[in-house]
């Protein structure tokens, strides 16, 4: 069984229907790239799995139905959200944006620190000071300190510069090798996406269109849905 | 010149705490009254901004705290006074005069008092939670009118101030120093909670209920723990205030006098732990020395809050500190 099941999934903005029958899977300790071009629905897609808007279709996390839950329950469940623009809480510092989502588990303020050291250096600093990179790897450990099962990703590399994207692609890397975490991936980086990934799904016009081991991915495929 | 936050903090209190040796020394111990009520008001705004300043919560109604602590000390020592027995509907009690005992049911009744209105008033946000709240204040300001067996309208003399063991409640003095003790235990206990996980975690929640429902946080259950406990410090300012005056009315309901605790709290600072005893000791100065000379001093205090909310958010400690906005 799956660790994250998503069938049939649906979901409206007002009277526009934004996902068609979105189906998806995440096995534990597995990495699986959300994929397609802009406004194809993957945000929306994490929206409605996190329960931040109302969905149609089987959503199961561990065995569980995320329907009917409200969001803090699906976090709490264990479903770490790296928000689209980390979204930190601007006017705490990074201890307190860390200590606010704190919940029992291996991940605490030490091993977010190893994992970021810059963030064990600006621990009295407030997030609105601290530049885009910094604020995006406060948001991951943030995420983290939620002590999630799976850990959701939604363009974690956006308008960073690229040796801090490395950093970024750098510390997922070593999430992937050293603690398990099973990881929901979007991002545009399809060489990185390629390489950390272990399967892809591809969205087009909010419907899943292809999914399958990232080695099977032609450029076929590739161009044809991603455009690259 | 910047100041360090810590050390306005501490001249305030010392400033404060002063106030009898100055009343000595210039022979006016009317000028301890004033700041036993500067004390008493701020330890009912430090209350307000528990929810205001930390939950970002703009409670219009908090006066409904403030007059259940000045009536639960009024009832409690009215049978005790005069000897008669209060009838709860399901037993009968002895009336007191401890001031421990009065402000235990004062605590207790605010924060009960609070949960049932937190219940209701957290289902809504923005301008319908303001107007909830000042909804349930003209609630029990009618009831408190119309309650006939504790003075109506014309509300509850207490002849003597309630007791205190081991003081001498009557001295202005000694009744000042109590209420001070309360005041900064009170603020030690809040800057406890501010530094603790609820409060990190309430903070995060004024920020964006959205963004700490994502990380696990139950926004209405944080807000519903801080209006208990903003409500309670309110209720115990109000039972104090009582004995200060030794009489309750209605007007301790009135929505004026929320008004006047979120003017407090703004002119001191929201969300900062010193702000509401500023504010308070701001008011008190104002009322004492230019309600002396004109009725209409209110102008003066308004003034000085336009000129806060345009040019000064922190409030007089963010212009003396130079830092702006709520900071907790």
């Amino acid at each position: 069984m799956s660790l994250l099941e998503v069938e049939s999934l649906s979901a409206h903005y007002g009277p526009s229907q934004a996902l068609f029958d979105v189906s998806l899977s995440v096995n534990a300790g597995e990495v699986v790239a959300l994929m397609g071009r802009n406004g194809m629905g993957k945000s929306t897609t994490v929206k409605a799995l996190c329960r931040m808007i109302a969905s149609h279709g089987e959503l199961r996390f561990a065995g569980q139905s995320l329907h009917c839950l409200p969001s803090h329950r699906v976090a709490r469940l264990g479903v770490g959200l790296v928000p689209e623009g980390r979204r930190c809480f601007a006017s705490l510092n990074v201890r307190d944006n860390l200590i606010a989502a704190a919940r029992p588990g291996d991940w605490t303020l030490i091993s977010v620190t190893a994992l970021f050291p810059r963030l064990g250096e600006r621990m009295a600093q407030r997030a609105s000071t601290l530049s885009g990179g910094e604020q995006q790897m406060l948001a991951i450990g943030r995420a983290l300190m939620t002590n999630p099962r799976l850990l959701v990703l939604d363009e974690a590399t956006e308008g960073l510069a690229p040796i801090i994207r490395q950093e970024i692609w750098a510390a997922i890397n070593t999430l992937k090798r050293e603690s398990g975490l099973a990881i929901l991936l979007i991002d545009k980086s399809l060489n990185e996406l390629a390489r950390v990934s272990d399967r892809a799904v591809i969205l087009e016009r909010g419907r899943s269109v292809w999914a399958g081991e990232i080695t099977a991915m032609t450029p076929d495929i590739s161009q044809q849905y991603i455009g690259v | 010149m910047r100041i360090h936050e810590t050390a306005v903090n501490t001249a305030v209190l010392l400033a404060l705490l002063s106030v009898p040796a100055f009343a000595w020394w210039t022979d006016e111990p009317f000028t301890i009254t004033l700041a036993t009520r500067a004390a008493v008001l701020a330890l009912a705004a430090v209350g307000l901004n528990i929810l205001l300043g930390i939950g970002g919560l703009v409670s219009f109604g908090h006066a409904v705290f403030f007059g259940l602590g000045g009536y639960a000390m009024a009832i409690l020592a009215f049978h005790a006074q005069n000897y008669t027995e209060l009838n709860l509907g399901i037993g009968v009690i002895d009336g007191t005069n401890s001031m421990p005992v009065i402000w235990l049911v004062a605590i207790i009744v605010s924060a009960i008092t609070a949960c049932l209105i937190g219940l209701l008033s957290l289902r809504t946000s923005g301008v319908y939670f303001i107007m909830i709240t000042l909804a349930f204040g003209q609630m029990f300001y009618y009831f408190a009118i119309s309650w006939s067996t504790y003075g109506g309208e014309d509300g509850v003399s207490i002849y003597v101030r309630n007791q205190f063991p081991g003081l001498n409640t009557l001295d202005p003095i000694q009744f000042f120093l109590l209420c001070f003790g309360l005041l900064c235990f009170t603020l030690f206990v809040t800057a406890r909670v501010q530094r603790s996980a609820f409060g990190v975690a309430l903070n995060a929640t004024r920020q964006s209920r959205a963004r700490a429902e994502a990380v696990g946080l139950r926004p209405v259950r944080l807000q519903l723990v801080a209006f208990a406990l903003s409500g309670a410090i309110t209720g115990l300012a109000g039972a104090l205030f009582a004995d200060l005056n030794r009489f309750v009315s209605p007007s301790m309901f009135s929505w004026q006098l929320s008004g006047e605790l979120i003017v407090l709290v703004i002119i001191g600072g929201v969300g900062r732990l010193i702000g509401p005893v500023i504010g308070a000791c701001v008011f008190v100065a104002l009322e004492h020395l230019l309600g002396g000379l004109t009725e209409y001093w209110h102008i003066a205090l308004g003034a000085i809050l336009l000129g806060i909310v345009l040019f000064g958010r922190g409030g007089v400690l963010g212009l003396l500190t130079g830092q702006d906005g709520a900071r907790v």
